[in-house]
């Protein structure tokens, strides 16, 4: 019986909570009248079925827990790092094939793109976040650099998608390290918050420097990307894509082009990183994020191992966000705010940090999913959030949680998921 | 005889607070050397100083008769020390080849493998754990781990920080004895420091004594084992 007193005690305190927050937004609706004055009224019975609801739901979570104590993530883990083997080539082979599916709408590709272009960032910051275990809140800034060295170098020099794309990388690289200098000391919470302030900072700088970047107002006219001097237009003719292969020009071309460039930009982003975890480089960040003092002992130059994760990490960052503002062909502070930081943070997070595969389901589910519930409206976020709530409860530690080491030489141990580990088990 | 590392009146702070007081000590080459000391005497304070963090505010850190006083961190260990730190400090989420790569980074990567064979019949533990993530280990393999890491960058002096911590006494017999092993074999120079004075002085042809961040007392291990002070303040009770 104890037990069960304990967790009415606790779901009765959960809907105590429940009832301040929703007491004023449930409880007291404001509402017109004839006259057209704002009157306060009462709903007693919609207060009191939310905090029913919340009562009981807590109530069941606790019951579910008790008789699920805590195996069930583990074994899943295990299975789905086997499966992983599977589901990378699986998604590629689909990613690769998708805008060519006969009859598929020019929307969905476009979704695709978005989903892509977020795969790419998730990827970019896990180099940071995942890899190098440095917690960095303001990846948008490079999001940001990226698009504007794009916006303003083709608008005042005149250069094409191609051209700029490097440069993009490399001014965005450049203010990583920029960054990462006054921060080599920092760790955790500290971290974060510098890291957010870089962030706020260069989306105002933008915003107020009017003169060079348009301020508030943007920056729009910028080339769309071309497929070797072929043009993408709707009005066909000599040196557009269509009329070079003789085909009917349609919307969903270049999407496709779109689709595939950001497509090999994000793999080349997972193939760099693939390839540094093996190297020295790699390990060094890995190491990094497990132990800063142990590193130190070791003889890894901290200093330059951080800056190489931040520089690294935000030159893919510049790339997504050239190919951003390529895509729009206008830019404006709006879109470079801290909710961007914020989204591709929870989708290296969910992913399970440092999962390369994880960032991609992470991403499908943290994009995809509230453009699919659409149709449901005001309950769409609703729904996104006790999604996102559940997915945690569920696997705390991602979708894909385990780590398997990058060096096999000899012989092989049994696959231990960071759960396991975590819990003094294993 | 030559000594690998000498601290010259070595004193460090943490801000305002001093943590060591004028300390001298050497460490002749081919000998073990050990620290010992109460809880915060100042002993990892010790160690770290000797890695440049924090940096000694006075007095000088010879290694070979070089000056290393001022150097950072990471150019002290390419220079051939290496630490096993407080706390072991494996990579918990890395595997046991994964850790003992990370100790092989500033040395050539030609002579891993010599070094692998060379770790594993020092620990023939690691060679069953080799793909196993380091912190699903036990404590001893931990420490084990640690110090394996330490000598696969091939180091001429070796640092240890309390490999005693918080391991069953059957095991801290095992790393002793692989720590007396390793220098009596290759005649690695080695710095112990340690709380659990009974073991250590046993192990050291010279000793230090470390209390409030000074300097007390030193001689040959068995004539502190011999001093009843030593006996009254680090061994009584000890098994």
């Amino acid at each position: 019986m104890r037990p069960l007193a304990r967790d009415l005690k606790d779901a009765a305190a959960v809907a105590f909570f429940a009832f301040l927050i929703f007491g004023p937004f449930i409880g007291l609706p404001l509402s017109n009248n004839q006259a057209g004055n704002l009157t306060l009224g009462t709903r007693p019975q919609a207060l009191a079925l939310a905090v029913g609801a919340v009562f009981l739901a807590r109530l069941g979570l606790l019951a579910w827990a008790r008789w699920h104590p805590a195996p069930l993530a583990p074994r899943f883990t295990i299975k789905l790092q086997g499966a992983g083997r599977f589901i990378a080539p699986v998604l590629l082979v689909f990613a690769v094939l998708m805008p060519l599916l006969p009859g598929l709408p020019n929307a969905y590709i476009d979704l695709g793109v978005l989903i892509m272009t977020y795969v790419m960032l998730g990827w970019g910051l896990n180099i940071v976040v995942g890899l190098a275990g440095l917690l960095d809140l303001g990846y948008v800034a490079f999001y940001a650099v990226g698009a504007y060295s794009f916006a303003l170098i083709s608008l005042n020099f005149g250069l094409g998608f191609w051209e700029c794309l490097p440069i993009a990388g490399i001014l965005a690289a450049f203010w990583g390290v920029c960054l990462g200098f006054p921060v080599l000391r920092l760790r955790g919470d500290y971290l974060a918050i510098v890291t957010l302030a870089f962030g706020e900072i260069i989306r105002l700088v933008i915003t107020n420097w009017v003169s060079l970047t348009g301020g508030p107002n943007g920056l729009l006219g910028m080339p769309q990307p071309s497929l070797f001097g072929l043009r993408f237009s709707m009005a066909g003719g000599p040196g557009t894509f269509a009329g070079f292969f003789h085909i009917t020009p349609a919307p969903w071309q270049r999407t496709a082009y779109l689709y595939y460039i950001i497509l090999a930009l994000a793999l080349l982003t997972n193939w760099v990183t693939l390839r540094l975890r093996k190297q020295p480089l790699g390990r060094a960040w890995e190491a990094l994020r497990e132990d800063e003092i142990a590193c130190r002992s070791l003889g890894i130059n901290v200093r330059n191992t951080k800056l190489t994760a931040f520089a690294i990490g935000a030159f893919f960052g510049g790339f997504a966000g050239c190919f951003f503002a390529a895509r729009q062909s206008f830019i404006s502070p709006d879109s470079f705010t801290f909710m961007e930081s914020a989204t591709v943070l929870a989708i290296v997070v969910l992913g399970g940090a440092g999962s390369q595969l994880g960032v991609v389901l992470a991403a499908c589910v943290m994009i995809g999913v509230p453009q699919m519930l659409q149709s449901l409206q005001i309950y769409r976020m609703l729904i996104f959030g006790l999604a996102l709530v559940i997915i945690m409860i569920v696997r705390p530690r991602g979708f894909i949680s385990t780590r398997r080491p990058t060096v096999t030489l000899g012989k092989r141990g049994g696959v231990i998921g960071a759960d396991l580990v975590s819990q003094g088990r294993g | 005889m030559s000594n690998v590392l000498e601290l010259d009146r070595v004193s460090s702070f943490y801000g305002p607070i001093q943590a060591l007081r004028e300390v001298s000590i050497e460490v002749p080459e081919n000998q073990i050397v050990t620290l010992i000391g109460a809880n915060g005497a100042g002993k990892s304070t010790l160690m770290m100083t000797i890695f440049g963090d924090p940096r000694a505010r006075s007095g000088r850190v010879m290694y070979y008769g070089e000056d290393i006083t001022g150097l950072p961190a990471y150019q002290i260990a390419r220079k051939g020390i290496a630490q096993s730190p407080e706390g072991r400090r494996v990579f918990p989420r890395m595997s046991v080849e994964e850790n003992l790569l990370m100790g092989a980074q500033v040395v050539d990567y030609r002579d891993y493998a010599a070094n692998l064979r060379k770790i594993f019949t020092l620990f023939p533990r690691l060679e069953e754990r080799f793909g196993q993530r380091a912190g699903t280990l036990s404590g001893g393999e931990q420490q084990m781990l640690a110090i394996a890491r330490a000598l696969m960058s091939m180091p001429k002096l070796l640092l240890l920080d309390e490999p005693s911590l918080g391991l069953a006494p059957l095991v801290i017999k095992q790393i002793f004895g692989a720590i007396r092993e390793l220098n009596r074999e290759t005649g690695l120079t080695v710095l112990l420091v340690e709380q659990n004075a009974n073991q250590a002085l046993r192990l050291a042809q010279r000793a230090y004594v470390l209390v409030n961040g000074q300097l007390t007392m030193q001689g040959t291990g068995a004539e502190l084992l011999a001093k009843p002070e030593i006996r009254a303040a680090y061994l009584e009770g000890a098994h």
